[in-house]
């Protein structure tokens, strides 16, 4: 409570509405108080409190402080025009009702605001005229005198007048926020927040000062370079609308204003001294919260002699003990109540930067945070937040028994507003505010690289130009990059259709595709890198530990999780176990997560796409074997993989020329010339970001037309030879691979020639993956039953030339295991290897013609 | 030098000076920085800077003049001061402006009391750097650096008190001077031992009461708080000030692992101290004050007398730390550090007598590796590898040699380390036992409570070379930290950065590390190039072998040796359009002939083996000869391998 004990009568005779009756309140005291002491019991014997404040502490200011301090304003003004004889204004039914004696008319009590003025410097808060505050606050309707608060500009009526202009018609022309669930867009929007605070009886407005900008630029700024004055005055105004609008209302306290989203300054890095004082907003992560502090408010002080009490409020972090009792003049006399003072919640928060904000090579800082009240225990050590309030400094007293001060100054922010930023991770609301801010140059930049004619081309060769050729497999990562539009189905009962595409590389070992996979990881901002030989399943996707501090389970979530809405790339795919392996299907597909463990079960979300580097099994890529012979990777997986490169070592005699001359050049060309050449990784970067955000294409009707029409000429393929050739998902990948294309050409419209890139992209993988060895035929029964249909024939062929040979053995029930092999090799005009010996007896057995016991082939 | 005194001994009178003339304006701070840079333009000023790297901290004058060659271990965040403040006396109500900047406490007469609501207060905001002397720096740099310095070493080893050889006056002998002194250390030792018998000329302070000093010293670095205080070395078992350096300008443009060379004020003010343990005891008065834990205050505001405080003046990053070579090499950046004397004319008188140092140290190094040329041309192309360019992602110009071949757990490793040692600026052993990879901490991590940067064995200066010594290496089981290490060993290698731990999340650090491993075969790690050693000669001691072949070169050869390794790296390097003409019909041509051996990489390896060893001969250009002598090399050494491996085949 801000507003002084000493001066309730004081205030109350000067107000302009005397008639406020005094019965209520004190009616009301006695209880108050005694809710207070049971407050304050529990933890007022634990805190040391100052038993007489240093003597230096009593500095020249403190007597004028007692009525000068800001937060009055908001006591005396606000309520001013409001009706008091509501039967409303009687018992808030809310256990913290410090303020509510000397509140006044309101039945709402004033929650005093330490994030506003607890350790605030000596400024002083003063009108330019020479009436005292007070005087000035009675005459606050009087609008004709220009009166400001000393120090700034802010003239409290006015601020208050357009801020309740701006409550009332602000109507958010960009309104699309993920806040908005349930607004009226069409309506002013804070006046359907106080309606919203009625009905939940949370009394905090958020506001967000970007819409206060774009309606007010000199009220924006007041509240950025004095947020101490005039965030008091925008309470008051918020609460008196309020009250208007809903006189019945019960709130726990009077409605405490918010701002967030400052643009002052965005990076901790930036934070310099001139912003103190100011309201700021950056971004961090959470590194430490300290235990809740119970800072004393407001002493209690009571006099030995007669009993006389008295209240003193803390001014810049001390308490003044009354040297002499006002009522017996005793000097020294007065001792502190410990359990009928006023106590509020504090915590330091250790605020770091947050890793993207880091210039490369240098470590983080770090900033403390204070919050008060509410905000206490709201964020816990590994939240990313944004955090709004008053960035503070004070100077460091060595010794109270020494003048000499240190030179250095203490520096902090008192919170105003949290914004948890990786909250959504979890929930899955759209992830608005992680739209990167492009300055409007930057987007002219990228809108006109968009229009060039081979843009396409150009980004895919800017893609790790170190690496060089494999022309197509950039191209497919470029793809990804971008990735497919996000559709929805959940209406429908089809859940999330998956826009991220997915690539398999393999190949040859040294065809630097760990270089691509660091390079890709190195570009997107929420990339993750693991090694599938190192990672475990738990490491992929999330476990539940238990926190040592708070003994809580915590749900830790690993790569796959972490990397959602990005890509994880996968080194060593081959290496990774079975069962972490298995964690993938659900995620390449549906694109969540679901952990049922230690009584945690919940769905995450993984939107992530997959980029996975896999080496043959006998190190050589076997030219004579399928993809899947040679990775040895369930095919269940395999089809998940929207395309399948194969990386080899071409052996031609131009490639080897122009690789020759490139790797040269790698060597001795200066990093200037290279630039030159190459698009630069940041322009890369933010192409695909704003892509990313902005473009959402959609299919147009030719582009339908053509996709179905690849469809179906890939069924048709098979259908000729008796195989299905192309399957639904086969379709889904072409979809998305298009849209991808499409979001390259920043167009909203998929289009034919995306179609056609599209086609092409994925029947060049294919042909490098899907083809049959020994038909030379692509063939995506390969890589979706792992066999190829060729490889099927052949297996029933030689099971029937097995049935006849037995046959023609005669009626023998037993034959020599080894005798029918070398028979059947003999009889055989291709060679006949042990495996396709025994699987073609199990082709048999299983068709009930014999049984198969140790080394003997019986009948049946 | 009667002005001397003044800069060096007393630098905040200067600064008072100036800023008394010039304060309304802020365009005193420039002036300052001009004026100190001016000072120590002229004639070898830089050499009566008292050093800290060689003088320990109690012999230095509080407030004095000082430098200090050290690494940036961590960043702390940065700290708004008061850069003007103003004094009021309460008696007279006289008012007077002083400068913060340069100082830890804001100081007053007794009389007066700083006025903290003064409209006239300037603040300002400057970064802390805790710094640390380079790791694993040489003996011998810091040998040539100051002589006495090593006197004084010796002669704390020997239990003996110190020479006098701390006077400042001494400090004034000139680079010059130093190069022609190769046989200085010994000299000065066997001066040293005369003095502490006999009396010296300067010995006027009594024996006793330098012993003392002597040994409080020692303590220096076992302080009596109760857990000593953790300086944070990246490497075990070093020794030396560390340092919170105070950066006024520009600090951005630093980053963690550089190495710098500051001129700054020294403050020692044992306020510094005091106010650490009053403001543990007065926490509960002040809120303000417990907002950090007790160990960040430790570690922040450690005691002065542990880790003094050097508030820059001049600050400026090292391309290398070679002693024996100007600061800086660049005719543009000579300009801007003028205070070195002519650096093209230094390189060009190096660079004629280039092909004889060559020979003799290749001669060196083959003796060293027991007759091994081969191994010593790779050798020296390691050495003097750097990365000179990162593509995307791609570090260029890193080259990790395996030696493979080393008798096992024998102390060859340990003398070719010694030999390294005694030829680069700065160097560490990494015996790759199983305890040392379980146990010690590769990687440096934050710790959050603390809140700083707590290091580890991979955070190195760049170029300092690493020997990873993997003959030690037994059977036995890898646990989490283990694998960890090796991992980030491993990706030090291949990638050249290092994933610092941040516990939330990791930051790349990238870095420049010449890495050599000795190993018996070929190494679990990766490398770029693995050279089978086959000696010549097998000493009957490998000691005594080793020690006489160090005692045989002449200090004065070493020397050369060592500027040769240094300056090399920093030369240019381009390959004309006409070589790359003829290269590529050449890997064509090795393609066509066996296309399953040759592939990409080799030929990433042939072209920085060429272009080492054009370096290495001083060439800045790549020749026809020199490529066709990079893949004769690279034949030899292919040839050995297979060679190995036959003969591993017919023991299996």
């Amino acid at each position: 409570m801000s507003s002084p004990a000493s001066t309730p009568s004081r205030r109350r005779g000067k107000r302009g509405r005397g008639s406020n009756p005094p019965t209520p309140q004190d009616a009301r005291s006695p209880p108050s108080q005694k809710r207070r002491t049971d407050d304050s019991t529990s933890t007022g014997d634990l805190q040391p409190m100052p038993t007489s404040p240093p003597a230096e502490a009593q500095s020249p200011a403190a007597p004028d402080a007692l009525f000068s301090s800001p937060p009055q304003f908001r006591h005396s003004a606000i309520p001013l025009d409001f009706d008091i004889s509501s039967p409303l204004t009687y018992g808030t039914p809310s256990s913290r009702v410090e303020g509510t004696p000397r509140s006044g008319v309101r039945g709402t009590p004033v929650r005093q605001r330490p994030d506003l003025g607890s350790v605030r410097k000596a400024k002083q808060v003063d009108l330019h005229s020479d009436g005292v505050a007070d005087d000035v606050l009675a005459s606050d309707q009087s609008l004709g005198q220009r009166l400001v608060i000393w120090g700034t500009d802010v003239n409290i009526a006015t601020c208050k007048e357009k801020f309740q202009r701006f409550l009332q018609r602000f109507v958010d022309p960009l309104a699309k926020e993920d806040e908005d669930i349930g607004l009226d867009l069409s309506k002013p929007r804070y006046m359907q927040r106080l309606e919203e605070i009625n009905m939940v009886g949370e009394p905090f407005l958020n506001v967000n000062c970007d819409h206060l900008r774009s309606f007010d630029e000199n009220l924006y700024r007041q509240l950025i370079c004095y947020p101490q004055e005039v965030i008091p005055t925008f309470d008051m105004a918020a609460n008196e609308i309020f009250f208007d609008h809903y006189p019945d209302s019960i709130l726990e306290h009077q409605i405490q204003v918010r701002p967030y989203n400052a643009l002052k300054t965005r990076n901790m890095r930036s934070l310099n001294p001139e912003d103190i004082d100011q309201l700021i907003t950056i971004s961090g992560m959470v590194i430490r919260s300290s235990q809740l502090i119970p800072e004393m408010q407001e002493a209690f002080f009571k006099c030995q002699v007669c009993a006389f009490t008295t209240r003193v409020e803390i001014d810049r972090g001390r308490i003044a003990e009354p040297s002499v009792c006002k009522n017996c003049n005793t000097t020294h006399s007065m001792a502190l109540i410990h359990n009928r003072s006023m106590f509020s919640d504090k915590q330091m928060i250790k605020l770091q930067e947050s890793p993207e904000d880091m210039p490369a090579g240098q470590t983080p800082h770090t900033v403390a945070l204070f919050a008060h009240n509410d905000l206490v225990d709201k964020v816990q050590p590994g939240d990313r937040v944004n955090v709004t309030g008053i960035y503070r400094a004070a100077p460091i007293r060595l010794n109270p028994r020494v003048s000499s001060v240190k030179s250095v100054y203490k520096t902090h922010i008192d919170v105003i507003h949290y914004r948890k930023t990786d909250a959504k991770r979890l929930h899955g609301v759209d992830e608005e505010t992680e739209r990167k801010i492009f300055s409007e140059e930057r987007v002219a930049i990228l809108k006109e690289l968009s229009k060039k004619q081979d843009i396409y081309e150009r980004l895919s060769s800017a893609l790790a130009p170190s690496i060089y050729e494999h022309e197509d497999i950039k191209k497919g990562i470029l793809l990804q990059l971008f990735g497919g539009s996000r559709k929805d189905f959940t209406n429908t009962g089809r859940g999330n259709f998956r826009a991220e595409i997915n690539i398999l590389l393999c190949g040859d070992p040294g065809t630097s595709k760990s270089q691509l996979l660091q390079y890709v990881y190195n570009l997107v901002p929420r990339g993750q890198y693991t090694s599938g030989k190192g990672s475990s399943a738990v490491g992929l996707t999330a476990y539940v530990m238990k926190d040592p501090e708070t003994r809580q389970l915590v749900l830790q979530t690993g790569a796959l999780v972490l990397s959602d809405n990005g890509i994880c790339c996968i080194d060593e795919f081959d290496k990774m176990n079975e069962s972490t392996r298995s964690v993938l299907h659900e995620v390449m597909e549906q694109q969540t997560l679901s952990i049922a463990k230690a009584g945690i079960i919940c769905q995450l979300n993984a939107r992530t796409s997959i980029l996975a580097a896999a080496n043959p099994i006998e190190s050589q890529w076997n030219p004579k074997k399928t993809t899947i012979e040679n990775i040895q990777l369930p095919h269940t997986l395999l089809s998940r993989f929207d395309l399948i490169f194969l990386m080899l070592d071409p052996r031609d005699e131009a490639y080897d020329r122009r690789l020759a001359r490139h790797l040269v050049s790698l060597y001795y060309r200066s990093e200037e010339e290279i630039e030159e050449e190459y698009m630069d990784m940041a322009v890369l970067k933010d192409y695909i970001a704003y892509a990313r955000c902005y473009v959402n294409p959609r299919l147009s009707e030719e582009a339908s037309q053509a996709l179905i029409e690849a469809y179906v000429d890939m069924r048709k393929i098979g259908s000729g030879r008796g195989m299905v050739s192309a399957y639904p998902r086969q379709l889904e990948s072409l979809i998305r691979l298009a849209e991808a294309h499409a979001k390259v050409r920043f167009s909203e419209k998929v289009e034919t020639i995306d179609v056609e890139e599209a086609k092409r992209l994925h029947r060049e993988a294919l042909k490098q993956s899907a083809t049959d060895p020994r038909t030379g035929i692509v063939d995506i029964s390969i890589l979706t039953t792992g066999m190829s249909a060729t490889a099927r024939k052949r297996k029933e062929e030689l099971a029937q030339a097995l049935r006849k040979l037995i046959q023609s053995k005669g009626k023998a029930p037993s034959l020599k295991y080894q005798q029918l092999f070398d028979d059947l090799r003999a009889q055989s005009d291709t060679a006949v290897t042990k495996e396709m010996f025994e699987e073609a007896l199990r082709a048999l057995a299983d068709e009930d013609f014999l049984t198969v016991t140790g080394k003997t082939v019986r009948l049946l | 030098m009667p002005c001397v005194a003044d800069w060096l001994n007393d630098p905040f009178s200067i600064v008072q000076g100036i800023f008394v003339q010039n304060v309304p304006n802020s365009d005193w701070e420039k002036k300052v920085t001009e004026y100190f840079k001016e000072k120590l333009k002229e004639n070898n000023a830089t050499n009566w800077v008292p050093s800290l790297n060689d003088v320990p901290v109690h012999y230095l004058k509080p407030n004095s003049l000082v430098k200090f060659r050290c690494m940036v271990q961590d960043m702390f965040d940065p700290e708004f001061y008061m850069g003007v403040y103003e004094t009021v006396d309460p008696n007279t109500n006289a008012r007077v402006l002083h400068f913060g900047k340069y100082r830890d406490v804001a100081e007053c007469g007794p009389q007066q009391e700083i006025d903290l609501n003064s409209s006239q207060t300037v603040t300002l905001e400057r970064q802390t750097f805790y710094c640390v002397p380079v790791p694993g720096e040489s003996a011998w740099s810091v040998v040539v650096l100051n002589p006495k310095f090593y006197a004084y070493i010796s002669a704390s080893q020997a239990r003996v008190s110190p020479s006098t050889s701390y006077t400042p006056s001494r400090h004034k002998r000139s680079y010059e001077e130093d190069e022609d002194m190769d046989l200085y250390p010994s000299k000065q030792k066997e001066q040293h031992m005369g003095n502490s018998g006999g009396g010296d000329i300067h010995g006027s302070v009594e024996p006793k009461r330098l012993e003392t000093e002597a040994s409080a010293g020692h303590h220096l670095f076992s302080p009596n708080c109760s857990p000593p205080l953790d300086l944070n070395f990246p490497l075990p078992g070093e020794k030396g000030p560390a340092c919170l350096v105070k950066v006024y300008e520009s600090w951005d443009s630093f980053k963690v692992n550089d190495v710098l060379e500051v001129y700054g004020i020294l403050s020692v003010d044992p306020v510094l101290s005091i106010v650490n343990n009053e403001e543990r005891e007065g926490s509960v008065l002040d809120p303000m004050e417990c907002m950090d834990t007790a160990e960040e205050q430790r570690v922040h505001s450690p005691p002065a007398s542990l880790v003094p405080r050097i508030h820059v003046i001049l600050a400026q990053k090292l391309q290398h730390i070679n002693p024996l070579l100007p600061a800086c090499l660049n005719e543009e950046e000579g300009k801007t550090c003028e205070y070195m004397n002519f650096p093209s004319l230094f390189v060009s008188n190096f660079m004629s007598e280039l092909s004889p140092v060559r020979a003799e140290l290749l001669g060196f190094l083959t003796h060293a590796l027991l007759g091994d040329s081969l191994a010593a041309e790779y050798l020296i192309l390691h050495l003097i590898s750097t990365v000179y360019a990162r593509r995307d992602v791609l570090p260029l110009g890193k080259f990790t040699v395996n030696l493979s071949g080393c008798p096992r757990n024998s102390i060859f490793t340990e003398h070719i380390y010694r030999i390294i040692q005694q030829l680069v600026p700065a160097s560490y052993r990494l015996p790759m036992t199983i305890e040392n990879m379980n146990r010690s901490r590769f990687i440096p991590h934050k710790d959050y409570t603390a809140n700083r940067l707590v290091s580890g064995v991979l955070q190195l200066a760049s170029n300092t070379s690493l020997v990873v010594d993997e003959t030690q290496l037994e059977q036995g089981q890898l646990d989490a930290t283990g694998v960890h290490n090796v991992t980030a060993l491993g990706k030090l290698i291949t990638w050249q950065k290092v994933d610092y731990d941040f516990s939330y999340h990791q930051m790349e650090f990238l870095c420049n590390i010449n890495v050599l491993i000795t190993s018996e075969g070929r190494s679990f790690l990766p490398s770029d190039c693995q050279v089978h050693l086959q000696p010549q000669i097998i000493p009957p001691n490998m000691e005594e072998y080793m020690n006489s072949l160090l005692t045989a070169v002449l200090p004065s050869v070493l020397n050369k040796f060592r500027i040769y390794l240094s300056l090399l790296r920093l030369l240019d390097y381009s390959i004309s359009d006409e070589v790359t003409k003829a290269v590529e019909e050449d890997f064509v041509e090795m393609r066509k002939n066996d296309p399953e051996s040759v592939t990409a990489d080799d030929l990433h390896r042939t072209l920085l083996v060429a272009r080492f060893l054009s370096l290495s001969a001083g060439q800045t250009t790549l020749s026809r000869e020199r490529w066709l002598r990079a893949k004769q090399l690279e034949a030899l050494r292919k040839a050995r391998l297979q060679q190995q491996r036959c003969v591993n085949g017919n023991e299996l």
